[in-house]
């Protein structure tokens, strides 16, 4: 049995009294990729936000190994550097280089030792394909680019688990792909992720379990197989009907 | 145009110059620390401290610099507190000053998005360190051309310096207009003096300005 790197217990967000998140329950094991899959405003990103710290939540525990996250300041900074975050838009920080933007944190936040950050940082935009960029600007790279830096400085603090929130809904088809394959790779190392997605394709081929969400709660959890072929819930039935066009003619 | 007095006259507008550039920079300086705190404060919304802050912005934007100046050279002494011409002058100006780069540190701090924070708070930041490495940077140089004007904005002030007997430019041309008549003459090396002191400083904040546009930060 894999440890237990997430524990969600009775997760409820509102934002005012309109409520987002109602009761979720999520355990993710070391190396599981899920997919978090739903319509837009079910909560997905919300749910990741949660996780992260972004978002307050009214109540319920979220545990990254063992340890709470809510309501500890003192131990919020570490566990976020055990979470590592991918947003939707990219955003890097302009003023900086490709190789700023990767090791800022590292060294200001970690202290690690700049040569040993840097050679980390030059390697890991190798294996993303963008070794000869380390010296650019942000707004000299194309949106695909910018997503890898984004995905490669958040790998350089060494997360435990990692949340990826649509990362490619920004972005051209082709720049998608090669975005995916560095999510693909990661998943290949059994690295442990969270991954809010609308690829269909992409879900079935790297997750491990999905779990479907509608109406701030969790409708359908399985393991990615399953749930594309014989998705048990009508809810689900439906929503992944919108995928397949063989009806329309 | 009588250039032998033009002559006979110029060192006492050097001095003048040197006189409101010092008073101006020192102000300026002054005005540009007090801003940033004051910007940090509203933006940070932290209580009272935020209530006094809009307060002084409120009250230094709508009120002249010459009354500003009476109020502290002549006003202070009734309280007790006695300040030479000069220190007055920088507070003046400083006083003046500070809320308008205060707004305009503000504006900068406020083009700044909300998912840059998130991203450095996702990356393990705190506060401190979010303010220092990700937002002031790029605020400071969204607000830079804000902060050229207004420094253009200030020296330009200093010219009612003369109304609290300080030797600036402008008193020391009234008060040779009044020794000698020359009046054009005066007032010709006058203008050709502050245009000294501040074209330089309007043709940086040109230049700067182009160079922020091409730059072009953002996604």
């Amino acid at each position: 049995m894999a440890d237990t790197v997430l524990e969600i217990k009775n997760l409820v967000k509102k934002f005012n009294e309109h409520i987002i998140i109602n009761g979720l329950n999520l355990k993710v094991q070391e190396g599981e990729v899920i997919v978090i899959l739903g319509p837009s405003g079910c909560g997905k990103s919300t749910l990741l936000r949660c996780i992260n710290g972004l978002e307050e939540i009214q109540s319920g525990s979220i545990k990254v190994q063992g340890r709470e996250t809510v309501g500890n300041k003192k131990n919020a900074v570490l566990l976020r550097q055990k979470i590592g975050m991918v947003f939707q838009s990219y955003d890097l920080f302009p003023h900086l280089s490709v190789l700023g933007n990767i090791m800022l944190s590292p060294v200001k936040v970690q202290k690690r030792k700049k040569d040993e950050v840097k050679k980390e940082a030059l390697e890991l935009l190798e294996k993303v394909g963008l070794s000869d960029k380390a010296d650019s600007y942000p707004r000299q790279l194309s949106g695909g680019q910018k997503q890898r830096v984004a995905i490669v400085r958040a790998l350089i603090l060494h997360p435990e688990i990692l949340l990826f929130d649509e990362v490619t809904a920004a972005l051209d088809p082709e720049m998608v792909r090669e975005v995916l394959d560095v999510i693909l790779g990661l998943a290949k190392q059994r690295r442990t992720m969270l991954i809010v997605t609308h690829e269909m394709q992409f879900a079935k081929a790297v997750a491990d379990r999905i779990v479907f969400m509608d109406e701030s709660k969790i409708i359908e959890e399985g393991g990615a197989k399953e749930f594309f072929e014989h998705p048990r819930t009508e809810r689900a039935k439906k929503f992944l009907n919108v995928f397949t066009f063989e009806d329309i003619r | 145009m009588d250039f032998v007095y033009i002559e006979r006259v110029l060192p006492l507008y050097k001095r003048a110059a040197v006189l409101t550039v010092r008073l101006g920079i020192e102000g300026t300086l002054l005005a540009i620390v007090i801003g940033l705190f004051c910007a940090l404060i509203l933006y940070e919304k932290i209580p009272i401290l935020r209530q006094f802050v809009m307060f002084y912005i409120e009250l230094s934007r709508n009120t002249p610099l010459l009354v500003q100046l009476f109020f502290i050279y002549y006003g202070l002494p009734k309280t007790g507190i006695m300040l030479t011409p000069e220190i007055c002058g920088v507070a003046g100006l400083a006083f003046l000053g500070g809320s308008y780069m205060a707004e305009a540190f503000r504006s900068g701090l406020e083009s700044v998005e909300d998912i840059q924070r998130e991203c450095a708070y996702s990356l393990g930041m705190n506060k401190v360190q979010i303010m220092r490495y990700v937002v002031l940077p790029q605020a400071v140089s969204t607000s830079i051309p804000a902060f050229l004007a207004n420094i253009i904005f200030l020296l330009k002030e200093t010219s009612v310096f003369s109304a609290i007997s300080l030797m600036d430019l402008m008193f020391t041309a009234k008060d040779l207009i009044g020794l000698y008549y020359k009046t054009s003459e005066s007032l010709v090396l006058l203008v050709v003096f502050y245009l000294m002191i501040l074209l330089p400083v309007s043709i940086i904040g040109t230049v700067v300005e182009r160079r922020m546009q091409y730059a072009g930060f953002g996604a």
